[in-house]
């Protein structure tokens, strides 16, 4: 039981350290003198920094300790796919931190703005693990919950709105997903997703065979995929994404557009590609629904990208192209050589180089639109004057997300493009290269209005010390994986080689 | 040394952008060093090249991207045979002819010459790559310094044609990619290296093998670029600034042709085999109709666009002839065309920067007034239509020649090219140079300036050397072009 605890200690340690803030926040001012709702709590986001750091120690000292197995009877499993994703929430959220801190200071809710996030990441972390289908429910409400109140932080009218949207569609996708997972357990007569020989769980039922079972399977992978969708924002359930990015504050956006999309897909491989199986009797449909549902991804944000005004729906709609290439890596369900999944490292790979990538992006924006006031792509006029550094670290990312040369998005839509020749999806790798040139559009766009027109006011605009390393070490990042990628190719491998 | 050439002009590049602002002459002289260094290097190269011996040389080559189980198994692959060593020369020397003739840029000349420089970076690591992935990287880099340079410091509607530029290149590469990857996994085991891909038996492709080669020929014929897809080369060229010009039809251009006998006649020559009554035909259009538009601009630098447009034709046809004389007429057409055009866009940018205007029917007389811009420009414009002595000649008639056996009907299409490109260009230096002499440009000053007069008189040479001994370059050329048409036979 303790060793189970153990297992998940990174989980818990950010659990705990949201209750400790808001008990800080409590105790404060009966320490410290002054009311309970105002004062710069500026100090909590340090608290919340050091909670991070000792959680990602001690996922360290789990994989030192060699403490990887199954948990709590099979539901949890600490292996190496779970590690990549709990350091990479870990560090997503400890960016968002930096980047937010001076934003959230402002906040009439601080305490509560930075226990929610510390929520919402501590149930990622045990989504990255979850191998029932009961835990990854919980999870994902843990998770969804905390965002739906983060996006209404701001209390303001589009905030209150977004917040709205966002919990009526959610909520409306966890019931189809609940449903779908009903399905499964009716026909597998267990939640455990995989389990050791012998032992029933779903996989195993599926890898049977049973000819009986395969409408009511796809029902249940239709189900599933509607579901988690939904979470990823990828077409048809994409509706919310411009709208949330626009109302929610800005590092909530961000916090969403990579945290829970990584959680999203994390979930998606261990469901799809462990639970349902890349090679039984009905791999190849549900691949084909990924495959499909990919292919409209990427097309319907890149043409709607194109028509944007706004920096947050610009990005939103970025986001659920960039969703759609990501959503090739799941239906590439060809495994490599090396025994493991072609697909899921691609997924993987890509995931790792995005959350860089997107938080680079969405910093900038902070940086920028909050002194200028204005989200307005023609406001960004002249930005190459008056934030050289910004625009540029701004433009970098762009050219990372067009997948252009010497960033890591180039190498994320190489090794993705690659699984799906692999997996013999040509014609979904000829739309998604399509879809990579028609978004160059877009991105040299923002960076056309920054370099090449003129300023519409003067002022330098400076940036915070904090936001200003979250910055730089997005880019570095970016930067560093586009002339090495392979180190981070090595770490992706092996992390689906644990994915049954 | 090839990956020093490659790299030196990033490097000089990172430099030149942390430099602070007031060092503008401190960018020059480094950006001149740098370019000037390198042809000096690629003339070493030339010297000590050996021709008799077939194969790469000065060869690097080392693991890189090591996800073998994924099948990427990428090699940083450079190489150089004698195909490769000819586009290297004519990319060092145009740089530097670049770099000459910007020296009055007054606008951001810093960050001008640092994307120009990483520019050289991206070509000559697309001359030099062996490797699939590092050829895709290297055309890749071109994209982003080319529209800056484009729509910061072009004229017209720049922005608009940078952006064309980059959508048109980034649909072209985005389906070479598919092509490279599928080419790549059917080899077995999957491989991105040229040369073993030459050897590998690729008959059990995912794709068959004529959509791979089309694929792949999207990007090339994008590039080259080949009529109906060349609606973007006019915007770009006419937009562009004059030296980004020159390196635009000069040396961009060639990355089409060079592909094309690097990667598809190289790795799929059966397949080339099949389709080149198309490559033909295609060629045969691009060349009538280039030449046919080009009679109809008044805009000289649309002229030259429209015209490199028709010679680049050429290149396909002789690359068509699939036969010895033909692909080394190719080769050749692209080194002789990647001159004089970079000399004819030198002159009408000299003349615009005097006159600044382009439009051939208010020029007049110029031969009175700026007599050695006449003379240049006269002898660009004979040389752009053939006129023996110059390298144009021989190279065309090389492409005639190997084209005539297999293709008669285009090759006299061809020939009917040559007809159609004297008429423009006397018509074109009749107007401008020998009209009336008119008030308006009787002060224009004459190119006397050592950073106008050095690239003129040395791309004149070179032309004039090579079109009265072409061995110098052929026996170049010969290396790599006679074991690749020894595959076709």
């Amino acid at each position: 039981m303790l060793e189970d605890i153990d297992r998940i200690g990174p989980a818990i340690v950010v659990m705990v350290a949201a209750g400790l803030v808001l008990l800080a926040d409590i105790v404060a001012p009966l320490v410290l003198g002054g009311h309970r709702r105002e004062g710069d709590r500026g100090w909590l986001a340090f608290g919340v920094l050091a909670a991070l750091a000792g959680a990602a120690v001690w996922a360290a000292t789990l994989v030192l300790r060699d403490r990887e197995a199954p948990a709590f009877s099979g539901t949890y499993s600490l292996d190496a796919f779970t590690t990549f994703f709990t350091f990479l929430f870990l560090g997503v959220a400890a960016l968002v931190v930096l980047a937010s801190a001076d934003t959230v200071r402002k906040l009439r809710f601080q305490a509560e703005f930075w226990s929610l996030l510390l929520l919402a990441t501590s149930g990622m972390m045990l989504l990255a693990g979850a191998r029932d289908l009961m835990l990854i429910f919980i999870a994902l409400e843990l998770t969804s919950i905390s965002q739906y109140v983060l996006v209404g932080i701001l209390r303001d009218d589009r905030s209150s709105e977004a917040a709205l949207k966002y919990v009526l569609l959610g909520a409306i996708s966890s019931a189809v997903l609940l449903y779908g997972m009903a399905f499964l357990f009716g026909i597998a007569g267990t939640t455990k997703l995989v389990a050791p020989d012998g032992v029933l769980s779903i996989a195993s039922v599926i890898a049977e065979g049973d000819p009986g079972t395969r409408a009511a399977l796809i029902g249940a992978a239709v189900l599933l995929a509607a579901g988690f969708s939904f979470k990823v924002g990828l077409v048809p359930f994409h509706m919310w994404v411009p709208d949330i990015y626009e109302g929610a504050a800005t590092p909530v956006a961000a916090f969403l557009s990579v945290g829970s999309k990584a959680a999203g897909f994390a979930v998606l491989l261990r469901i799809f590609h462990e639970g349902f199986g890349a090679d039984s009797f009905i791999g190849s449909d549900w691949s084909n629904l990924f495959a499909a549902v990919a292919a409209v991804s990427m097309t319907v944000g890149n043409v709607i990208a194109l028509r944007q005004t706004d920096m947050r729906r610009l990005l939103g709609y970025s986001s659920i192209a960039q969703a759609g290439n990501i959503a090739v890596g799941v239906a590439a369900i060809s495994a490599s050589d090396g025994g493991f999944g072609l697909g899921s490292s691609g997924v993987t790979f890509f995931l790792a180089t995005y959350v860089f990538t997107n938080l680079g992006a969405f910093f900038a924006v902070i940086a920028i639109s909050h002194h200028i006031g204005s989200f307005e792509i023609k406001d960004y006029a002249g930005m190459a004057k008056r934030a050289p550094l910004v625009a540029a670290a701004l433009a970098f990312c762009f050219i990372s997300l067009t997948g252009l040369p010497p960033t890591a998005g180039f190498w994320a839509k190489i090794y993705i493009f690659n699984a799906g020749i692999h997996s013999d999806l040509v014609w979904l790798v000829i739309v998604a290269v399509l879809n990579s040139a028609v978004s160059a559009y877009y991105y040299l766009r923002v960076v056309r209005h920054m370099y090449l027109d003129e300023a519409p006011a003067e002022g330098d605009i400076k940036i915070s010390p904090m936001l200003a390393v979250a910055l730089t070490t997005t880019v570095v990042g970016v930067l560093v994986v586009g002339l090495v990628p392979t180190f981070l190719i090595d770490a992706a491998e092996r992390a689906v080689t644990a994915l049954v | 040394m090839l990956t020093f050439l490659v790299f030196l002009p990033a490097f000089a590049a990172i430099v030149i952008f942390t430099l602070p602002r007031s060092e503008e002459r401190q960018a020059k002289l480094m950006a001149l060093a740098v370019t000037g260094v390198l042809l000096v290097l690629s003339l070493v190269l030339f010297a000590f090249f050996d021709r008799g011996e077939e194969g790469l040389q000065f060869v690097e080559k080392f693991r890189w991207i090591r996800a073998e189980a994924a099948g990427l198994d990428i090699h940083y692959f450079l190489g150089i045979d004698g195909l490769s060593l000819t586009m290297v020369i004519l990319t060092t020397f145009l740089f530097t002819v670049a770099i000459l003739i910007s020296w009055n840029v007054d606008k951001r000349p810093k960050e001008y010459f640092a994307w120009l420089l990483l520019l050289e970076t991206g070509v000559l690591g697309v001359f030099t790559a062996q490797d699939l992935i590092l050829f895709f990287l290297f055309w890749e880099v071109e994209l982003v310094p080319m529209y800056f340079l484009i729509s910061v410091w072009g004229s017209g509607r720049k922005e608009y044609s940078a952006m064309k530029f980059v959508l048109f290149t980034l649909a072209g590469s985005a389906l070479m990619l598919v092509g490279f990857l599928v080419l790549a996994f059917s080899a077995e085991p999957s491989t991105f290296d040229m040369q073993a891909l030459q050897e590998a038996d690729i008959s059990n492709a995912l794709l068959p093998l004529p959509a791979i080669f089309f694929l792949i020929f999207a990007a090339f014929a994008i590039k080259m670029p080949i009529v109906p897809l060349h609606t973007w080369l006019p915007d770009a060229h006419t937009d562009a600034p004059t030296a980004v010009s020159v390196i635009l039809a000069g040396v961009l251009l060639k990355m089409g042709g060079y592909g094309m006998l690097r990667i598809l006649i190289g790795i799929m020559p059966d397949t080339a085999q099949d389709y080149a009554v198309w490559l033909a035909s295609l060629a045969a259009i691009s060349i009538i109709y280039g030449a046919i538009v080009t009679l109809r601009q008044t805009d000289l630098k649309r002229l030259i666009a429209y015209s490199s447009v028709s010679h680049m034709g050429y290149v396909l046809l002789g690359i068509a002839a699939l036969g010895h004389v033909g692909m080394t007429g190719a080769t050749l057409q692209m080194f002789s065309h990647g001159i004089i055009t970079g000399l004819l866009f030198v002159m009408v940018g000299m003349i615009y920067d005097r006159a600044h205007t382009r439009d051939v029917n208010e020029l007049s007389g110029l031969a009175h007034v700026t007599p050695i811009i006449a003379v240049a420009m006269i002898l660009a414009g004979l040389a752009s239509l053939g006129l023996p002595t110059m390298s144009g000649f021989v190279a065309e008639l090389m492409v005639f020649l190997g084209a005539f056996e297999r293709f008669e009907v285009a090759t006299i299409l061809g020939v009917i090219g040559i007809l159609l490109s004297a008429g423009y260009i006397l018509w074109m230096v009749r107007r401008i140079m020998f009209g009336p002499k008119s008030e308006r440009w009787a002060e224009l000053p004459d190119a006397t300036s050592w950073w106008e007069q050095v690239p003129m008189v040395a791309m004149l040479a070179v032309i004039i050397v090579v079109g009265i001994f072409p061995a110098v370059l052929i026996d170049v050329i010969d290396q790599a072009i006679l074991p690749l048409a020894g595959k076709l036979v």
